[in-house]
């Protein structure tokens, strides 16, 4: 079983920063998720990780070795590649066994561990196949067979449901976790969806431009997002995101929305009277008859009903859109003038200008408002 | 789907029809006139029909040319020998060096590869002649003349770069990835090299091999100056036919359909390969 730690890693292609100044520690046994859009530098880390590409700064600790000038081939690490990059000229069986024969493991040896593998993650029937007679989702597997083989403690995955279909994606995001689990090896995960970053990580790194602008369980992410961009970036819908001034009165520090004051409970006392932006998640939001304390009169615009859940799509007296989302079978109005009340525990403010979260560390609770 | 009407099928087929008789007119004549006599092929107008002989190569086989001033000896089947010598090696040693090269020049870029690179491309850029006096110099200075060695050594030249850079084509359309998740497998860069770059750029070397042949075969302007009568190539000993009482047509017609056999053989059966080739290293330049 291996830690990983990066020290101060930075790689730079011609005047190009990939990553700065990137320090990470993903503890023995936890699955680290790495999120972020494409260009973030995720693929990047995991071949420095890898070895396949060398740092220009900082260092990499593998088990507690330092493993920065250390060739791939000695690293011990397993990984699955976005593209599966399997050996074309071999068949399924033969891309498996390559790392049991680097090894030098007998014959005997190497097809007991392929059958063994390729039996868990279902391609026993297709071993004898070259790759280009695969489907998609039995290269992917194929590929993660060839990751798993030789039983690495540090396991790097690199999107490896990106290029398959949304049915095998939906299983596998189900089976990886316990496979991952049964083989008690790290593992960090590169993905750019965020169900995926919230299925399977134990903790989640957030990645833009080559920095880490969060690291937290999948919870804190969801529930404290550092800044509007990660806020956008988990949750389906997406948040909803208003402009607002919060002022004070004798109540404390409250939000108008809709001419509705809303007080918000939290340290804001920075914000009151700057440009800010509220997030509202749609689940968070709730219709309600008119005249309850903090309903906010709005007008239906369109309904959209998913299998589990109904997105309604309204818009304010100020004309701003915002989405509502409620289970499926619960009532609401599918048209017309409605009230919407705001949930009391997962509205989050940002600062307008830096996008920046403020308040506390904690979860931001707010009271609904009354009507001044 | 696309249709053609009759009368475009019958005129795409005349077109063809003319254009392989345009291009393959030349190769048919010769190969006639390699079954005629001296005196048939200059006979005015020239005649379709006429009565076969093998005495054209006869003669080439059995090393004695009969002309009007008496038997001069050739040494064409040495010659045949020789060429079959100096391309199989030179190419031989230029897979050994220039295989390895490519996979370099493809894979790292180093301070100055696209310059070293270029560099021996340029060797093809070079007219020979105007290499050929300095070399002719220096490899009689260093006992090179005249030898196997030296020419071998000058077919480089001509080989080298050929397999250099459609090789280098082939290697970069591995994708990386491949070869670095054999060697996070737990493989060295040089089982990595053997094991997956080697075999799937092996149509590539395989056509470049080919097409570095045959240049070196059709070689003649080094050959002509660097080698003497037994170390020459067919190329060159075709010259031997000019004798001073005249031009031997039908041996010579005869050299050329025996010297262009194994290549026209090869090329045929790798035409696939060729053709992969030569389009691969025209886009990958």
């Amino acid at each position: 079983m291996a830690s990983l730690e990066l020290k101060n890693i930075v790689k730079r292609y011609k005047s190009q920063t990939v990553l700065d100044n990137l320090s990470l520690t993903v503890a023995d046994g936890e699955t680290l998720v790495l999120f972020g859009p494409s260009g973030a530098g995720k693929t990047v880390l995991l071949r420095l990780v890898a070895g396949v590409i060398d740092p220009d700064e900082g260092k990499i600790f593998i088990g507690g070795d330092d493993m920065t000038d250390v060739d791939a081939e000695f690293r011990g690490v397993g990984m699955a590649f976005q593209n599966f990059a399997l050996f074309p000229h071999m068949s399924a069986f033969d891309n498996i066994a390559t790392p049991l024969e680097a090894k030098r493991s007998s014959p005997g040896a190497i097809k007991a561990g392929v059958e063994s593998v390729a039996k868990l993650l279902k391609i026993a029937h297709v071993l004898s196949h070259k790759p280009r007679a695969l489907s998609n989702g039995q290269k992917q597997r194929t590929a993660l067979a060839r990751a798993l083989v030789g039983s690495p403690p540090l396991l790097l995955l690199d999107d490896p449901l990106r290029n398959v279909d949304a049915k095998l994606r939906f299983e596998m995001r189900l089976e990886l976790p316990r496979l991952l689990a049964d083989r008690g090896a790290t593992v960090v995960y590169v993905t750019q969806d965020y169900k995926e970053a919230m299925a399977l990580g134990d903790r989640i790194a957030v990645m833009s431009q080559g920095v880490i602008r969060q690291l937290g369980t999948p919870e804190q992410i969801y529930r404290e997002p550092a800044n509007i961009e990660i806020a956008r970036l988990f949750g389906d819908p997406t948040i909803n995101l208003l402009d607002v001034k919060p002022a004070r009165d004798t109540r404390g520090i409250y939000v108008g929305l809709s001419n509705v004051q809303v007080h918000l409970a939290g340290a804001y006392d920075a914000a009151v009277g700057r440009d800010c932006v509220i997030g509202l998640r749609p689940e968070a939001l709730s219709f309600v008859e008119e005249g309850i304390p903090g309903a906010i009169p709005v007008t239906v615009e369109a309904e959209t009903p998913l299998n589990e859940k109904i997105v309604t799509l309204v818009r304010t007296v100020r004309g701003r859109e915002i989405l509502v989302s409620r289970p499926a079978g619960t009532p609401g109005r599918s048209e017309g003038k409605v009230h919407i009340a705001v949930d009391g525990k997962s509205a989050l403010l940002f600062d307008h200008a830096s996008g920046d979260r403020l308040g506390s560390k904690n979860v931001v609770t707010l009271r609904n408002g009354e009507a001044a | 789907m696309e249709h053609t009407s009759l009368l475009e099928r019958i005129l795409r087929g005349m077109a063809l029809t003319l254009v392989v008789i345009f291009f393959m007119f030349p190769i048919v004549w010769i190969f006639m006139m390699s079954f005629q006599t001296n005196e048939t092929i200059l006979r005015i107008p020239p005649q379709l029909i006429f009565e076969p002989t093998l005495a054209n190569y006869t003669a080439l086989v059995t090393g004695k040319l009969m002309t009007a001033a008496g038997t001069l000896d050739i040494a064409f089947m040495r010659n045949l020998w020789n060429s079959v010598f100096l391309s199989v090696t030179s190419v031989a040693v230029s897979l050994l060096l220039g295989v390895p090269a490519a996979y370099a020049f493809a894979r790292h870029k180093f301070r100055g590869s696209e310059d070293i690179a270029f560099t021996l491309l340029s060797f093809k850029f070079a007219p020979a002649l105007l290499v050929l006096l300095p070399l002719t110099l220096y490899f009689q200075k260093l006992g090179l003349a005249n030898t196997y060695v030296g020419l071998i050594w000058v077919y480089q030249l001509i080989c080298l770069p050929l397999i250099l850079w459609i090789v280098r084509g082939y290697f970069e359309d591995i994708p990386a990835d491949i070869e670095y998740a054999y060697r996070i497998g737990g493989h060295s860069w040089f089982a990595t090299f053997r094991k997956i770059a080697l075999p799937l750029a092996g149509p590539g070397i395989a056509a470049a091999g080919l097409l570095a042949f045959i240049f070196a075969w059709n070689n003649f302007v080094f050959a002509l100056v660097l080698a003497s009568a037994d170390k020459q190539p067919v190329t060159v000993g075709a010259l031997a036919f000019i004798t001073s009482s005249g031009i031997q047509y039908g041996q010579i017609s005869a050299a050329i359909v025996l010297s262009i056999t194994p290549t026209l053989a090869l090329a045929l059966y790798a035409q696939r390969y060729l053709v992969e080739g030569l389009s691969l290293g025209a886009v990958k330049g």
